[in-house]
């Protein structure tokens, strides 16, 4: 079963969730696709890590056989490249690596050549696998290390960690799961947010539950939006300085308290109900 | 000599964008001759400066004035060994002007960009 955990605004709590829910179960992949700002791994501290590099494909051109046609700069919706005194110039940086060029160019001057985007590193944490797709600082799109993060198939229980927001990577990362876990903040900010995310994955089709995190007493809107469209309060996790200090102690909660544990597990149990029907 | 220069609708008055400029002011020195070209970036979904570089390249410009520009089309303007200088009055031909006297200054510091990556 593969578990996506996403939450549309920032510092919800998907982390906690993913790492929490991972680490509760009797064995587990977490593959953390927040590959802007992974940070799964300072809770799990993974041991034997190994590391494979994520390239992405860029045109490479062979100025020589290039006749000035510009058919690779018009089919490129990105500008990525120009003419200047009728030779290409390359830009990698706009480059969304769509290929078209290579396609079109009808003196095959141009070669296809690949561009170092980041790494995905893998390993192990007690019962959980730990995967970490890192984007090198500067790239604009990490679809490409998501992908292959979640290329790692090997456990039965999967708990994806999304990147914030609804684009591109949160896409990409939920796409092949079975069920989505959204975890929302009791606040205004976190209703709007969750409201972004519940449509996404509404559209994608997948079924989704939500964990209420940091709660103080209960959000009505967010109670009341809930009740209209039927979805399922999977838990909620009362606001509690105690979790909040083995957090910024850098510690797995359900290997530190018996409570927390419990709470997850029985989560774990409830999604497994909830995504088999 | 030819330079130019991004322009509002009104063919008078230095546009505040490069990219997103409506037109370019493209003026022959030596002749004197005006003429505008349509920015192809104007309207573009992304990557409006490279549009607007490629325009001003095509245009055979050996100077660009304007307000400011971004480090790509920037980068462009270096490989086509086109110089920046920077856009000191609100009219273009009092630029011009300014320019043929050398009282213009290089541009030298350029914006990042402004495309929104999904």
């Amino acid at each position: 079963m593969k578990l996506a955990v996403l939450s549309g605004k920032g510092g919800t709590g998907k982390t906690f969730v993913s790492v929490n829910l991972a680490a509760a179960s009797s064995k587990a992949a977490y593959i953390d696709c927040d590959v802007e700002e992974p940070n799964g791994h300072l809770f799990l501290k993974p041991q034997n890590v190994v590391a494979e590099d994520v390239f992405t494909m860029i045109p490479g051109f062979n100025i020589e056989k290039c006749i000035g046609c510009r058919k690779c700069a018009e089919v490129c919706q990105f500008n990525s490249v120009l003419f200047i005194k009728d030779k290409p110039r390359f830009f990698p940086q706009l480059c969304h690596s769509c290929g078209g060029c290579l396609v079109l160019c009808p003196e095959n001057a141009i070669y296809e050549d690949k561009k170092h985007i980041g790494v995905v590193e893998t390993g192990v944490s007690g019962n959980v696998t730990v995967v970490t797709g890192i984007l090198d600082t500067g790239e604009a799109s990490g679809v490409k290390v998501i992908s292959q993060a979640l290329q790692h198939q090997n456990d039965t229980l999967i708990v994806i960690d999304c990147p914030p927001g609804s684009g591109c990577s949160v896409m990409e990362s939920v796409m092949d799961s079975d069920y989505c876990v959204i975890v929302a903040e009791p606040t205004a900010f976190g209703l709007h947010n969750f409201k972004m995310v519940y449509e996404l994955v509404t559209l994608l089709g997948k079924r989704c539950g939500v964990v209420i995190n940091k709660e103080t007493s209960a959000y009505a809107p967010l109670e009341q939006f809930c009740k209209d469209n039927n979805i399922n309060i999977l838990m909620r996790i009362p606001f509690s300085e105690q979790t909040a200090s083995l957090c910024s102690a850098g510690k797995v909660a359900v290997r530190e308290d018996n409570g927390v544990f419990s709470m997850f597990t029985d989560l774990l149990k409830r999604i497994e109900e909830e995504a088999e029907i | 000599m030819i330079i130019a220069i991004p322009v509002d609708d009104d063919k008078k008055s230095v546009c505040v964008a490069f990219g997103r400029t409506p037109l370019f002011l493209v003026c022959n020195t030596e002749t004197g001759e005006q003429s505008f070209l349509p920015n192809p970036g104007a309207e573009a979904q992304g990557g409006a400066g490279m549009k607007a570089a490629q325009c001003v390249v095509d245009a055979e410009a050996d100077v660009l004035i304007t307000k400011r520009c971004g480090e790509n089309a920037a980068e462009v303007m270096k490989a086509a060994e086109i110089q920046i200088f920077k856009s000191a009055y609100e009219f273009a031909d009092d630029n011009i002007s300014a320019f043929k006297a050398g009282k213009l200054e290089e541009l030298t510091s350029f914006h990042g960009g402004y495309i929104g990556i999904l």
